[in-house]
């Protein structure tokens, strides 16, 4: 499928799922549906840095905390439209990712993951004294009770968000494709020889990890609205990080479709749970599922189908 | 001499207090078949590592067609026509083998008119495009290492013991590739332990002990070289 064609079905997919929205009178489809979706433009985002070139961020949290306090940062200023915000969140995860990225892209493997780490402890640190945005104790956010297209507002960040993850998905897809796809694979496979035959690793490193955390804070912008009261435990949340690592892992890195899978399989599975069992099973099941899926499928849900169709890729 | 393609003038590198390479000169000319041997441990690597840009040097100087090369990031180095291959083969794994000869030609490809299959065809590679290069042997994991190097549509090839581990037959047959990638033009330093194919490739030898070029010249002096054969057999 050329790639114009898959961004055409991205815009269908919008515009069903629009449709499907105007039939649904129950707020809390939206809720849910908004979860989802976060979570494939959170797993995908981390992916385009952590599965296709190799880098594991354990700082997704970090990013998309930012992109959340940027928001409420803003609104409480000038409560521009929500599009304004989720721009502005980009821009200042994309900055950070820049900063962060040109400070510890040198080093390799697992000191990048430490750092990354690292990013997150002192950003929630920073949040939490910054007596602006409400500091330890939180802000509130009033939530319009009407969105600008009509309907709830919580359906327009349902489709604010339904929007945010397509064209996520199919920028990743069209990177994967691209030159730049095969120069990050080469970095993933081996950065030495990925240097000899060509590839200017760090500025590939590097914007892969500006691509990533601008996607996170967008994802993260919304958020002041989703949940009216933000605090840096919830904003920082250690979900959004496991999560965020999880989804791909159980979809399958390095392709565009893992992480989507991924993210569906693990969102149902923790709504479902937070419903029938108990809200504090949530990361032990996805605790659980990751240790399956490492052991037994280690290459997830996209390397068990291609193993079965008899493809070793 | 001025028209040498590749000149190496009083290179050092030290790690620590230990000096693996000292003051090493060197310079040649294009379309040229160097080899380059020494006991293990002589800094032949090192040497690679160095003008290649995976180390940083120390002292001296690295110009390939009049260009300074020391100071550039390696990948550069490739684009401006140095490729190297590595002495354990470093596949990308995950990518079919045409897809890891496409990686340099997308990001080192100097205008090449060679497609993925007509190298693939030329190394001896032809019918294994689609494979992962964790099933290939290793002979022709070999010929792929070389084929990527030759992707970049080098004008000096350095091949780090592209044929350590092979059988007799298996080195004839890298041995007749690299001789035909020469032909073309392509400029070739050979490290190598395999004395006859060494002595059979190269049209001139240099000598490496202890990160000192020791002889310089005609395969078959350097060979009887008084220093060259203490080094290799002792006093």
């Amino acid at each position: 499928m050329s790639n114009l064609r898959f961004w055409a079905c991205g815009l269908l997919l919008v515009l069903v799922g629009w449709l499907l929205g105007r039939l649904v009178s129950n707020e809390y489809a939206f809720f849910a549906g908004y979860s989802v979706l976060q979570y494939i433009l959170l797993a995908t985002a981390w992916n385009i840095l952590g599965g296709y070139a190799g880098y594991v961020n354990f700082g997704t949290a970090a990013f998309f905390a930012l992109g959340a306090y940027v928001s409420v940062a803003l609104n409480k200023l000038y409560a521009p439209p929500l599009p304004v915000l989720i721009v502005a969140g980009g821009v200042a995860s994309g900055l950070i990712g820049l900063l962060m990225g040109s400070l510890t892209l040198k080093l390799r493997g697992v000191f990048f993951s430490i750092a990354t780490l690292a990013l997150a402890i002192v950003s929630q640190a920073v949040i939490t004294n910054w007596e602006f945005v409400g500091g330890s104790s939180g802000a509130y956010v009033l939530r319009p009770r009407v969105g600008p297209l009509g309907g709830s507002y919580i359906e327009y960040l349902f489709y604010t968000m339904l929007v945010m993850a397509v064209a996520a998905v199919a920028l990743a897809r069209t990177v994967e494709r691209s030159k730049l796809g095969f120069g990050l694979a080469a970095i993933r496979d081996d950065e030495a020889a990925a240097e000899a035959s060509g590839v200017p690793t760090l500025k590939l490193k590097l914007l892969a990890t500006v691509a990533s955390g601008t996607l996170m804070g967008m994802a993260g912008a919304p958020l002041p609205f989703y949940v009216a009261y933000l605090d840096p435990p919830s904003a920082f949340n250690l979900a959004y990080a496991v999560n965020t690592i999880a989804m791909p892992l159980v979809g399958g890195t390095g392709t565009w479709i893992g992480p989507v899978l991924g993210a569906i399989l693990l969102t149902v599975v923790q709504e479902t749970a937070m419903v029938t069992i108990s809200s504090a099973a949530n990361l032990l099941i996805v605790g659980l599922l990751m240790v399956g899926f490492i052991t037994l499928a280690p290459n997830g849900i996209v390397g068990m189908v291609r193993k079965l169709r008899g493809d070793r890729r | 001499m001025t028209d040498a393609l590749l000149v190496v003038d009083g290179l050092t590198k030290r790690f620590g207090g230990f000096t693996a390479l000292s003051d090493i000169s060197l310079r040649i000319q294009p379309g040229e078949r160097l080899g380059l041997i020494g006991p293990n441990g002589s800094g032949k690597s090192t040497f690679t590592n160095c003008i290649s840009g995976t180390l940083p040097i120390d002292a001296g100087s690295v110009t390939l067609d009049g260009r300074r090369l020391d100071g550039l990031p390696s990948h550069q180095r490739t684009r401006l026509g140095l490729a190297r291959s590595f002495q354990l083969p470093r596949p990308f794994g995950s990518l079919t083998v045409a897809e890891n000869l496409r990686v340099p030609m997308l990001y080192a490809g100097r205008g090449g008119t060679d497609t993925e299959a007509e190298l693939l065809e030329m190394v001896g590679l032809g019918g294994k495009a689609a494979q992962r290069p964790g099933d290939l042997t290793q002979v022709e994991m070999r010929k792929l290492e070389l084929a990527r190097a030759m992707a970049a549509s080098p004008r000096l090839l350095v091949a780090d013991e592209a044929m350590a581990g092979l059988s007799n037959s298996e080195v004839d047959e890298i041995l007749a590739l690299l001789l035909r990638l020469n032909d073309q033009g392509v400029t070739i330093v050979l490290i190598e332990h395999i004395m006859r194919a060494v002595m059979a490739f190269s049209q001139r030898l240099v000598c490496l002990v202890a990160g000192r070029k020791i002889a310089d010249g005609d395969p078959q002096d350097v060979i009887r070289n008084d220093d060259v054969l203490k080094a290799y057999l002792g006093e």
